[in-house]
């Protein structure tokens, strides 16, 4: 078995508000019809959670699912469980059109935790960050490139990008945190 | 700057996380038409001053494709609406027509 490592290695970067890799984490791309009773039951099945409406993002014990497009859902769960977790969906959603692909090592997971989180992410996404809530994925581009993200509480973004692009959004990231730079509307 | 609502997920999407795709509801001409119908799928398209009706795609969003109804002059964003259908809905078009009784319509 290889030795996983994530794009950025847990790279940390301190400004007014902590920007850090989060490492090794599960990631698995699930797309079919959201309003399908069987999709509902499998995801309910593997992350405990229930299917999220339009635009929301829930976790629960199993992991966090989160609603990316009509068609679309990211789920997030241990990054050693992430196999077991598509073999376990795409058992469940044999007979329907959908797909479940481990994506984990595609992609990259970012927390950005402070006072000012909001202010960080509002300097690189065309979002209005100040309307979000915890409980809200937004999908947007983060500078120049796509991203997605989330508030797990008032102080603390998630963000997810693809792992190509991974050390340019920790440099946006750390650079809309540089000390000195706070705008302070938000 | 142009914001438009995405009917697909939700979010009031700003323009440079939007592509905009050309004129809405073109319909396809392929083998068998004439010459003169593909020359015109292929390369004729409305320019108006005015009320357009358009395609984008969410691309830096939830990736799908809506339709939008819009002014080209005043930036005026009449409503966005689904990419599944040959025309934009009536009560959309009718909110146009009061609003500019000099509008040809929708044709
Ligand atoms: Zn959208």
């Amino acid at each position: 078995m290889s030795n996983a490592v994530s794009a950025l290695d847990g790279a940390t970067y301190q400004g007014f508000c902590k920007v850090q890799e989060m490492g090794l984490v599960g990631m698995i791309t699930l797309r079919g019809d959201l309003g399908a009773a069987a999709m509902a039951k499998a995801v309910k099945a593997v992350t405990g959670v229930a299917m999220p409406g339009q635009g929301a993002v829930t976790t629960g014990k199993g992991g966090t699912v989160a609603w990316m497009s009509p068609d679309e859902l990211l789920v997030m769960v241990d990054h050693a469980g992430a196999d077991a977790a598509v073999a376990k969906l795409s058992k469940a959603l044999a007979k329907e059109h959908a797909l479940a692909v481990n994506v984990s090592d595609a992609r990259a997971v970012f927390h950005v935790t402070g006072q000012a989180a909001r202010e960080v992410m509002a300097k690189l996404s065309p979002a209005d960050v100040s309307a979000l809530a915890p409980g809200i994925m937004r999908r947007t581009r983060l500078a120049q490139v796509a991203g997605a993200f989330h508030m797990l509480d008032e102080g603390t973004f998630e963000v997810v990008c693809f792992r190509s692009v991974a050390g340019y959004v920790f440099d946006v990231l750390a650079n809309a945190a540089k000390p000195g730079s706070e705008v302070g509307v938000l | 700057m142009l914001t438009l609502h995405c009917p697909n997920c939700g979010v009031m999407a700003d323009e440079t996380e939007l592509h905009a795709e050309g004129e809405a509801h073109i319909k396809r001409f392929g083998p068998g038409s004439s010459d003169e119908e593909f020359e015109n799928y292929l390369f004729e398209r409305k320019n108006p001053k005015g009320v357009h009706f358009e395609r984008w795609r969410h691309v830096a969003g939830c990736g799908k494709y809506f339709h939008a109804a819009r002014n080209t002059m005043t930036l005026e964003v009449y409503g966005t609406y689904s990419a599944q259908t040959l025309a934009p809905p009536k009560t959309l078009v009718n909110a146009i027509k009061k609003k500019h009784p000099e509008w040809e319509g929708w044709a």
